[in-house]
């Protein structure tokens, strides 16, 4: 069994509102010092199949589905569990 | 003129626009995606995608309708557009429309998407009237008077798109409609409701035939649909102008 682990997070220079509604909310909870978060998704895809087809079939649910390549990056890890 | 009005889990806005298609001469027709196959969108004069919350919106609003579109009839739906047939889509309809690539559609059909409707800068859901400028005629927008006001819902609407797209997009005049603010300036939120790059509101793709829209046509179709209704007299509400546009460009054109 394969854990494909994809984390989607938005490209340099995207707006991210949810970081900004966040780092606003731990401003006023007394977190001065934090001056952005960034907001990424990550799921965790559990495959049955082989670890040499694993970055392949990664790559395509990520194409095919989880990323919009004009805003998001993505980051793709490959596990044998 | 039949006019598939596609359904899947989440939808919410067929009843509305199936309303709007046949009090506007149209012959709509549900099409649930679970009973679309391939060969069967040739039956169909015209695509409407309609609004709401197709797949809960999960992983981003619209990616999962599209991503089922484009596994069952992308070359269907492609075949569709390069012939020129209409195809709409409202809210999380147009959400679709950029994912599966049809829209921007700089240069036709792209087989990724340019652009993307991203999470709006308030980080919240627009739930408002906003007004409308028309900035293209079309024949989504022809009959269409110079300001219109429409029901927005949404919390991804923020259009945004490398600059290269947007210069062409704006070259190629493929803005239908921008948000303005009540005295037709250029807006800030909440006029703006999403911090849609230049305005956007509403697209065409370079062929003329792909219509994305983010307000709702369809909500305001009656005039006691407006907030305003017992103040300003209408005969029809704003949403029907858009209707009545293709209408008067399609099926009366052919009969002319």
């Amino acid at each position: 069994m394969l854990k494909l682990v994809v984390v989607v997070k938005f490209k340099e220079g995207i707006d991210d509102p949810e970081g900004k509604s966040i780092t606003h909310s731990l401003n006023l909870l007394g977190f001065e010092n934090v001056k952005r978060v960034n907001v990424a998704k990550q799921y965790e895809i559990f495959v049955d199949a082989d670890i040499s087809k694993g970055r392949e079939i990664g790559e395509k649910i990520v194409k095919k589905l989880l990323v919009n390549p004009v805003i998001h990056d993505y980051e793709l890890r490959v596990e044998e569990i | 003129m039949k006019v598939a009005i596609l359904q899947m889990e989440g939808t919410n806005c067929e009843e509305e626009s199936y309303i709007a298609f046949k009090e506007s001469g149209f012959e709509p027709e549900y099409l649930h995606i679970n009973l679309l196959k391939k060969g069967m969108l040739e039956n169909y004069d015209m695509i409407f995608v309609p609004g709401g919350f197709s797949s809960g919106d999960y992983v981003r609003a619209g990616a999962i309708f599209a991503a089922r579109l484009k596994a069952k009839v992308w070359k269907d739906l492609k075949r569709f557009v390069e012939e020129g047939k209409p195809v709409m889509g409202v809210c999380n309809g147009f959400q679709v429309l950029i994912e599966l690539g049809l829209l921007p559609g700089t240069d036709g059909i792209s087989e990724e998407p340019e652009a993307a409707l991203a999470t709006n800068e308030s980080n919240r859901f627009e739930c408002r009237w906003v007004y409308l400028k028309k900035f293209s005629d079309t024949i989504f927008s022809k009959h269409v008077g110079d300001k219109i006001t429409l029901p927005v819902a949404h919390a991804e609407g923020r259009f945004l798109a490398d600059k290269k797209t947007i210069e062409k997009i704006e070259e190629q005049n493929q803005v239908v409609f921008r948000y303005i603010a009540p005295d037709g300036s250029r807006p800030d939120y909440p006029w703006n409701p999403n911090g849609s790059v230049n305005d956007i509101a509403a697209l065409v793709n370079s062929y003329g035939n792909v219509f994305g829209i983010m307000p709702h046509p369809e909500r305001a179709f009656f005039w006691y649909q407006h907030p305003d209704w017992n103040r300003v007299k209408r005969e029809r509400g704003d949403g029907w102008q858009i209707f009545n546009s293709l209408f008067r460009e399609i099926i009366e054109a052919k009969n002319r």
